[in-house]
């Protein structure tokens, strides 16, 4: 009963596809979106890790310091773009954001 | 040795259900405790894989200021949640065919692989063996030497992302008096005094 690269794998995997999962079923709602992409870049970083650990390479780790720092940076931006349209339109509904719609 | 095993099943469930919360849950509030919750026990995945620097990193940076900034424009922005709830189950039967056929394909990659015959030739930083050094000191080893310009990128991509988020949140309101010090210092005795010559008996 060992646990193997296979095992973190099959996690990562499931937390991708719950990610992708709640982009479609919230469709309305951009802070439940922003909260899944979340979901899909921690999935990202279970699986660099994981891979780090079972082959013994550190580069991996570096590299799901990166992701997380792009992450970071995505969700700052993402929830002032979502603060400043919240005060020009007084709604997040994503099927209001029409306005450049031709 | 059974006990690795049984804090792997522990953890990745917690993870896994604490993520279906959060996509199914009715608040959004509740959706990122469950956030909060799926991404502790990501960390306590990575520590399980040896990783302790960055499970601390995800604890810190991720729930400590990501998440807590979550928490803040939910609660800060007044908006109704009901209404958002509509088309749930309209978009239910796409979202559960494409998120399938995705779970299918990746269990179809994951049931057959195998690791290359080359890579243990090609590892670039090998991890030191347990106990020679801890993973944070072999992890900046690595970040700040060979790596350095990733990490100078990286502070740049925060950088970047800071000026963003202020330059989309500041503004300035045309009501509220401000101190302009620039207009201050540029005042002078030709601009700011004004000299009125009353004549005897006639007033202004």
């Amino acid at each position: 009963m060992t646990i193997g690269l296979g095992h973190y794998l099959t996690v990562a995997a499931i937390l991708f596809t719950i990610g992708i999962f709640g982009i479609f079923l919230n469709r309305k709602n951009v802070i439940i979106i922003l909260m899944s992409i979340e979901l899909i870049l921690l999935a990202g970083n279970i699986n660099l890790v994981a891979f780090s650990a079972f082959l013994g390479d550190l580069v991996g780790q570096v590299y799901a310091l990166l992701v997380l720092t792009v992450a970071a940076a995505e969700t700052a931006i993402g929830l002032s773009i979502l603060v400043a349209y919240y005060r020009n339109r007084g709604s997040i509904a994503v099927e209001d954001v029409n306005l450049m719609k031709g | 040795m059974i006990f690795p095993a049984l804090f792997f099943y522990l953890f990745s469930g917690v993870c896994i259900a604490a993520a279906v919360m959060v996509i199914a849950a009715r608040n959004p509030v509740h959706s990122v405790l469950f956030l909060i919750l799926a991404f502790v026990n990501a960390a306590a995945l990575f520590i399980l894989l040896g990783a302790e620097f960055l499970a601390m990193i995800l604890i810190i940076v991720y729930v400590g200021a990501v998440l807590v900034l979550f928490l803040f424009v939910v609660m800060m922005l007044d908006v109704d949640f009901v209404e958002l709830r509509q088309g749930f189950l309209q978009y239910l039967p796409i979202g559960a065919f494409l998120g399938g056929i995705l779970l299918i394909e990746l269990m179809l990659v994951l049931i057959d692989w195998t690791i290359g015959p080359n890579v243990q030739q090609t590892i670039a930083a090998p991890i030191p063996p347990a106990g020679s050094a801890f993973n944070a000191e072999a992890l900046g080893q690595v970040l700040y030497t060979r790596y350095v310009y990733f990490f100078q990128a990286a502070g740049l991509v925060l950088l970047v992302a800071m000026i963003g988020a202020i330059v989309l949140t500041l503004r300035h309101k045309p009501y509220v008096k401000r101190q302009n010090i620039a207009d201050q210092i540029a005042r002078t005795k030709a601009t700011a005094i004004e000299i009125v010559k009353v004549r005897p008996g006639q007033g202004l």
